[in-house]
């Protein structure tokens, strides 16, 4: 069979610095092909040139065997050649039609045609077999939702190659597992999908084939079935014995209680974490998981309940004062609630950390002391590059995750709260997160895991609550634990 | 070391220093009289009430909000100033009295906006646009429409037109405010605080930052920097006038902007600041000893701005 794009010795240099390295392999039409590697490794790079975004500075690339030459976003996008970035750019205010034919408005003398954009949005949804409402403000639906608005507007006209760069890194696992199953029915009808994911289970589960980058070169590609442990060596480019650190540790004295906690989202769900060890928090989308650590930590009002730390009762909870008596909680979205992308890293990894870590004197900052002890952050937890005066958004996600991660050092923590810590990181970020989580469980610390991520909670966790619909649905330990165990609770009410 | 290229140069130091040497030889080549030290001294004189109160703004824009009541602030705290002070028996006393009831009024019209702003969540653009109004009402009420008179000589001798080695007192208040504005925002951890609630709320918020009293902070800071220019500029014209101080709304903010500083927050240094006071100085004292009219000194002040600051977004987003 030809291939339906055949990317021959691409390479890309940037001044001083090669991106990619005459990369060549091929995508077929119909297949569901994975492009893994590392943060750095070449992928996003590879994916501009595939949209128009950049230009390659060495190599062919051949649709259907005619090479073609990209000079803007619209030429891959007229030749068939869709992307769907990672970050949404639905307008929230615009109804779910306009947001489809966004940019492509059917229009006739100024106005809308308003028939013919319900038309053709209703024809775009309808190739992904899923309703929704075309009149609905895209802003009023679910994240999940708005990522599929994307792929509506993505597959108008003549779609031959759509690109998915993470598009579930911001799903639960149950919209994960309807938009694969999307993505799986359009490769059964001939559309060629390019899949970005830092999730290995979805690259098992629906790849073809996978093409592994390192460091801007061209690895290998590999033929389904995928063995996880092949891909992810060939990855990082060393053998991992194990991804997940689990010491032997006994847990001690309960640090963390939460009795009958009550938010707008929770309903009277109690659950305790106890010094040296790691609770894994499980649930889908809206079962109020990531409530659980918001409220802890005052970013959600409490109704209704009790929060005990370390045998002291909580009145109301907000976040300074949590950081004070030594509870850290460490969001799940760097961008937006993490960093502030437009200032240095340095002081992302020290906000709000100076009083605690003794950074200021009479109100001054010691400027030396904080970069000296970031510094010795940075390098603990491997940050790379250690050029911490740049500004935040110039780094990867897993290197901002660590500078967000860089506050349980300044504070005299006891209990920490992950929502999300690994999402959109690569492999090797991962490692350093969950080797930081099993040092803190193994220091004697209460540590809580917030994750959407099955493998990884089962991976770290002593014990596993389940949430449902606002309340703990399934308690696990031990043995008891198991993939089955939790995807059953997530459905179900507690039995006890 | 690589010699940079003219334009490399231009990225790299930004346009304002630039700009302002141009406009600097510029005058000196069309009229000798603007580099006498008299008019240096006078330049700097003018630009002090400007730069306390762009100080202020960019406290406030640093935190991502906006400050419209600047003026009226000013206005405020003359009219009161003038009233407190003429009731004094115009010792040594009437000056501290007078810096004194200035300031509390600053510091309350702080206190008010950072409240709305903070604890109520009015944005900030129509809290402060509201408190203008309310102040300048104040103002007319206090002063009935009429300037205050009968404020003591000696405010005016020793805050106005004292100096100390030839260098007004003034000036050298400005400069001290200056340094002391500098030091705050690059190495307080108030300061450092504001950067982090400007340039991103909620991840301020999660860090364990105290938001709410960051932002009343910044309001309070530039209320009190507007009235102490208040104070400043009743002492100079010697009364009360409610309608002292109207146009620095607009001008401390294009001087904030024109020096570098994001109308989005989080982004903003005090030197730049000083330089864009200057900047709009030397402008306009430049075109006054041309005789250029005053209706075209507004269009080209107006045309400088957006021209510079449009050079500066495309020196960031290159």
């Amino acid at each position: 069979m030809n291939p339906l794009i055949d990317i021959d010795q691409v390479g890309k240099t940037f001044p001083g610095v090669k991106a990619l390295s005459e990369i060549s392999f091929d995508i077929r039409a119909g297949e569901i092909h994975a492009l893994m590697g590392e943060n750095g490794a070449g992928k996003s790079t590879l994916i501009k040139i595939l949209a128009g975004a950049q230009k390659q500075s060495t190599g062919t690339i051949r649709l259907n065997g005619t090479a073609i030459d990209f000079n803007r976003p619209q030429d891959a996008e007229d030749a068939g050649i869709r992307t769907v970035f990672q970050e949404l750019n639905v307008v929230p205010q615009l109804s779910v039609a306009e947001n489809i034919c966004l940019g492509a408005l059917p229009g006739r003398s100024g106005f809308v045609d308003r028939p013919r954009m319900l038309q053709r949005a209703q024809e775009s949804l309808s190739a992904l077999g899923t309703p929704l409402p075309l009149d609905a403000k895209a802003g009023s639906l679910p994240r999940s939702s708005q990522q599929l608005i994307e792929i509506a507007r993505a597959l108008m006209g003549d779609a031959k190659l759509l690109i998915l760069d993470e598009p579930t890194a911001s799903l639960g696992e149950q919209e994960s597992r309807r938009l694969l199953q999307i993505v799986k029915d359009l490769a059964g009808r001939g559309v060629a999908i390019l899949y970005i994911t830092h999730r290995m289970h979805e690259v098992m589960e629906v790849a073809d084939r996978a093409t592994i980058l390192r460091d801007g070169e061209f690895i290998g590609t590999l033929q389904a079935p995928l063995d996880e442990s092949v891909v992810v060596e060939r990855m990082i480019g060393r053998p991992v014995s194990s991804l997940y650190q689990h010491s032997m540790r006994s847990p001690g004295a309960e640090l963390l209680s939460l009795r009958e906690l009550t938010t707008a989202t929770l309903r009277q769900a109690s659950l305790t974490v106890r010094a040296g060890e790691v609770v894994g928090i499980a649930g889908l989308l809206g079962s109020g998981k990531s409530e659980i650590g918001r409220a802890c930590f005052g970013l959600d009002k409490v109704l209704g309940g009790q929060i005990v730390l370390d045998g002291r009762q909580i009145e109301t909870p907000t976040p300074a004062r949590m950081l004070s008596q030594g509870l850290v909680y460490y969001p799940s979205d760097r961008r937006t609630e993490g960093l502030v992308m437009g200032r240095p890293l340095l002081e992302g990894m020290t906000m709000g950390s100076h009083r605690a870590a003794g950074l200021r004197l009479y109100g001054f900052l010691k400027k030396g002391e904080e970069s000296r002890r970031a510094a010795h952050i940075g390098e603990a937890l491997d940050l790379r590059p250690m050029l911490l005066g740049r500004k935040a958004s110039a780094f990867s996600g897993g290197n901002q995750q660590k500078a967000v991660l860089a506050r349980g050092q300044l504070h005299a923590a006891k209990v920490h709260i992950f929502d999300e810590p690994t999402v959109g990181i690569d492999v090797g970020a991962k490692a350093d997160v969950y080797r930081l989580i099993d040092d803190y469980a193994e220091a004697g610390h209460g540590v809580v895991v917030i994750s959407s991520d099955l493998t990884e909670i089962i991976g770290i966790s002593d014990r596993v609550y389940v949430m449902h619909e606002g309340s703990v649905s399934a308690h696990l330990t031990g043995s008891n634990i198991s993939e089955e165990a939790i995807a059953h609770a997530f459905f179900s009410h507690a039995a006890a | 070391m690589p010699r940079l290229s003219n334009i490399q140069f231009l990225l790299t130091v930004g346009l304002l220093p630039c700009l302002l040497v141009v406009m600097f030889l510029f005058f000196v080549i069309m009229e000798p009289r603007f580099l006498d030290s008299a008019n240096l001294v006078n330049i700097a004189r003018q630009s002090v009430f400007l730069l306390l109160i762009a100080m202020g703004q960019m406290i406030v824009l640093i935190n991502a909000q906006l400050d419209l009541s600047v003026g009226a602030t000013v206005a405020l705290t003359s009219v009161v100033v003038a009233m407190a002070t003429a009731a004094t028996a115009g010792g040594p006393e009437s000056v501290l009295v007078g810096v004194v009831v200035g300031l509390v009024v600053g510091g309350a019209v702080g206190l008010l906006n950072g409240f709305l702003v903070a604890y109520l969540k009015v944005p900030s653009f129509m809290a402060t646009l509201g408190t203008t109004s309310v102040l300048t009402g104040l103002a007319l009420i206090i002063s009935k429409g009429a300037p205050i008179v009968g404020v003591p000589l000696i405010l005016t001798d020793s805050l106005a037109t004292s100096s100390i080695l030839g260098i007004p007192v003034t000036v050298l208040l400005g400069a001290a405010l200056a340094v002391g504005v500098g030091v705050f925002m690059s190495r307080m951890h108030a300061g450092r605080d504001m950067y982090a609630v400007g340039g991103n709320r909620a991840a301020a918020l999660v860090a364990g930052i105290n938001v709410k009293r960051t932002i009343i902070l910044a309001f309070v800071l530039c209320s009190v920097l507007a009235s102490l220019a208040g104070i400043l500029l009743t002492a100079r014209v010697g009364s009360g006038e409610a309608s002292l101080g109207a146009s620095y709304v607009m001008l401390s903010i294009a001087a904030a902007v024109l020096g570098g500083t994001s109308l989005f927050g989080g982004e903003g240094v005090l030197w730049r600041v000083v330089l864009g006071v200057v900047f709009l100085g030397v402008l306009s004292n430049g075109m006054n000893l041309l005789h250029v009219s005053s209706y075209v000194q507004e269009l080209v002040i107006g045309v400088v701005l957006i021209a510079a600051v449009a050079v500066e977004r495309f020196r960031e987003t290159s």
